[in-house]
């Protein structure tokens, strides 16, 4: 112990006082931690993650058409659904499962609450790093469909710019959501409340069937509307179905898509941050 | 080892009028606590099981809102500027809170990460901490397969590798056999003559009276005595004490436990008497009576209390001597045994 003094005077002399600084260092250290630990735990991810969504296409999109119970396209329709639905829950279960334990009775998140920045920018970080795991898990269905729906496969190429910012948005919206559930919900009920949020969220999400085609139940096209999972579907599908003989495949406006996905973001994000304060300081 | 510069440097810590009373409960956990810690001085709070020594804790590292009052450490208040206290502090919490997703060396690394120590420095120090401390066959492992003792020192290095100005460590040896204990208290006596100014809490008196340069006692909340183990042993009437243990049949125990009380107290060269209700003294059987009898020569006073206690009609059951110590003090100031 006696030379400890040598690294200790090698901190203080780079030690800034900067606070924003400190707290950027500190936020980046945190993400990478992140990266790190499912760096470590990548295939179980890839797994998880991709494993619905698999079968989904392959039923969905090459055996059910394959028998004429399915028309010829719904594969292009449904495409953009699987996107934005595996995107979406590989983001919240990327915040509210590490979440859970972090502020579990073990209370490991101690150490990065206790590092120099501020205290939301915990669940700041928790959010951007839900929101890639969700846009890594959303890329890798455009590889997996080529491959399960073949000559099925079609995604338009001229609007690839919105298509990214979808996949973006989309695990966005996943993260916050997890960050509210990780926050509310105590451990013991975490499996029910998967069920509980996920199935309603998954079926009336326009996953599987484009908003348009419901508007002869109208009561139910309306309640879509509040399932941000909708927009989320209706605007991969604005970027990714091909036009057909030079008609766009109709959509919610974009506009609508991107007022509805930033809104509620930003809302449940807030919510998601005070529900986290109060979880980590009494 | 207080500060012995003439000028008064600005305490590494601050605490004034600090209350705080946890939601939905009924008593302030923390009751109107102020004290004071130079630089480089070990500081103990002593105090027994809720006594607020925690939750002090958690005001001074910005994981509790105060209720009422202030906190600062190297002149940053901790309400105010939060980043500026955690740059300077290190905690070592009363139970592990390591993460469990990294490998040991990792925790080290990403702490020091965390607080902006640049690579390389990082690397070197958590290798010489980790063989410091006995760790280095076991950098690899995840924390999970490390005992409790082990997780301990893990912390302690954890704290050390962003080379905080105030170490808080909390109930520091608590889980540690006798041997650890030891290599923590010559490991904090070190850092302590490198600079770093440490607050501990325990309810080990032993452990205070060796480490601490100053020692605040608490109980419910509020701070009894703040003083060196020196000074507060003084604090004892006449220096030595004498523990009775009396026994009067149940029924006439409240009129029985008065009359020996005056016996006591008339008897000569006694300073005073404290009868004890501490939960030891009251799970024993119905009549059991206990007084610490306070005097300048406590030894010379067995046959006379003795013969007061068997005066007024009781039996005696135990009578022992006690040495000047920091229990002794805590005894006298609350009527209870620590523990
Ligand atoms: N999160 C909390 N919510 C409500 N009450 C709490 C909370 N934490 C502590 N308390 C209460 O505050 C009081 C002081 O607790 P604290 O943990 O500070 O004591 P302590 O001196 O550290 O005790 P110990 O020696 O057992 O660690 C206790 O009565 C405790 O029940
Ligand atoms: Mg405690």
């Amino acid at each position: 112990m006696s030379d400890l003094t040598f690294p200790l005077a090698d901190i203080h002399a780079v030690r800034t006082t900067n606070r924003a600084q400190l707290a950027i260092g500190a936020f980046l250290a945190i993400l990478r931690r992140d990266l790190k630990v499912t760096g470590r735990e990548f295939v179980p991810f890839l797994l998880q993650a991709l494993m619905n969504p698999l079968f989904f296409l392959f039923i969905f999109g090459k055996v059910l058409p394959g028998m004429g119970l399915a028309s010829g396209n719904y594969a292009e329709l449904m495409l953009p659904g699987i996107v934005a639905l595996t995107g979406m829950i590989a983001a919240m279960q990327g915040v509210t499962l590490p979440l859970v334990l972090d502020l579990g009775y073990a209370r490991e998140i101690d150490d990065r609450l206790l590092s120099p920045l501020p205290v939301w920018w915990v669940a700041l970080e928790k959010v951007i790093f839900g929101a890639m795991r969700g846009a890594v898990a959303s890329s890798v269905i455009f590889p997996l469909g080529y491959l399960i729906l073949g000559n099925g496969f079609a995604v338009r190429g001229d609007r690839i710019g919105t298509l990214i910012g979808m996949v973006i948005l989309t695990g966005f919206v996943g993260s916050v959501i997890g960050l509210l559930m990780g926050t509310i919900i105590k451990p013991e009920h975490i499996s029910l409340m998967f069920t509980l949020i996920f199935t309603p969220l998954l079926f009336t999400g326009c996953t599987y069937y484009p908003w348009g085609a419901l508007q002869n139940i109208r009561w139910f096209q309306v309640l879509t509307l509040f399932n941000p999972l909708t927009y989320a579907s209706e605007g991969l599908r604005y970027s990714m179905v091909p036009p057909v003989r030079g008609h766009d495949f109709p959509t919610l406006g974009l506009a609508w898509i991107l007022l509805a996905l930033c809104t509620s973001v930003l809302i449940l994000f807030w919510v998601g941050r005070k529900t986290f304060y109060k979880r980590v300081v009494t | 080892m207080l500060a012995e510069t003439g000028v008064a440097a600005p305490p590494a810590i601050a605490v004034r009028n600090l209350i705080k009373r946890y939601p939905k409960s009924k008593t302030n956990a923390v009751d109107g606590v102020s004290f004071e810690v130079s630089r480089g001085e070990i500081f103990g709070l002593l105090g027994p099981n809720g006594a607020g020594k925690t939750t002090t804790i958690g005001v001074l590292t910005t994981a509790i809102v105060p209720t009422e009052g202030s906190a600062a450490i190297m002149e940053a208040d901790v309400s105010r500027d939060p980043i500026g206290i955690k740059q300077r502090i290190a905690v070592v919490p009363q139970q592990s809170n390591l993460d469990r997703s990294l490998k040991v060396r990792e925790i080290l690394t990403f702490h020091a990460a965390y607080h902006g120590v640049p690579r390389k420095t990082r690397e070197a120090l958590a290798d010489k901490l980790l063989e410091e401390l006995g760790l280095g066959q076991r950098k690899n492992e995840k924390v999970n397969r490390y005992s409790g003792g082990m997780a301990q020192r893990l912390m302690i290095a954890r704290a050390l590798m962003h080379a905080p100005d105030v170490l808080f460590l909390d109930e520091p040896t608590n889980n540690l056999d006798p041997q650890s204990r030891l290599f923590l208290w010559e490991r904090i006596r070190a850092l302590n003559s490198n600079g770093l100014t440490i607050l501990l809490t325990t309810h080990d008196m032993d452990e205070a009276d060796r480490l601490c340069d100053r020692i605040a006692i608490m109980d419910h909340g509020k701070i009894l005595v703040n003083d060196t183990p020196a000074q507060l042993k003084k604090m004892i009437p006449g220096g030595t004490s004498l523990e009775v243990r009396a026994f009067a049949p149940p029924s006439e125990n409240g009129a029985a436990s008065a009359k020996v009380k005056a016996a006591l107290e008339a008897t000569p060269g006694v300073a005073k008497v404290d009868e004890l209700r501490d939960e030891a003294s009251q799970n024993a059987e119905p009549g059991a009576l206990t007084y610490r009898v306070y005097s300048e020569s406590a030894n010379t006073l067995i046959g006379s209390a003795a013969q007061a206690v068997f005066g007024a009609g009781a039996q005696v059951r135990d009578l022992s001597v006690k040495q000047p110590s920091l229990e002794e003090v805590f005894i006298f100031l609350t009527g209870r045994h620590l523990r």
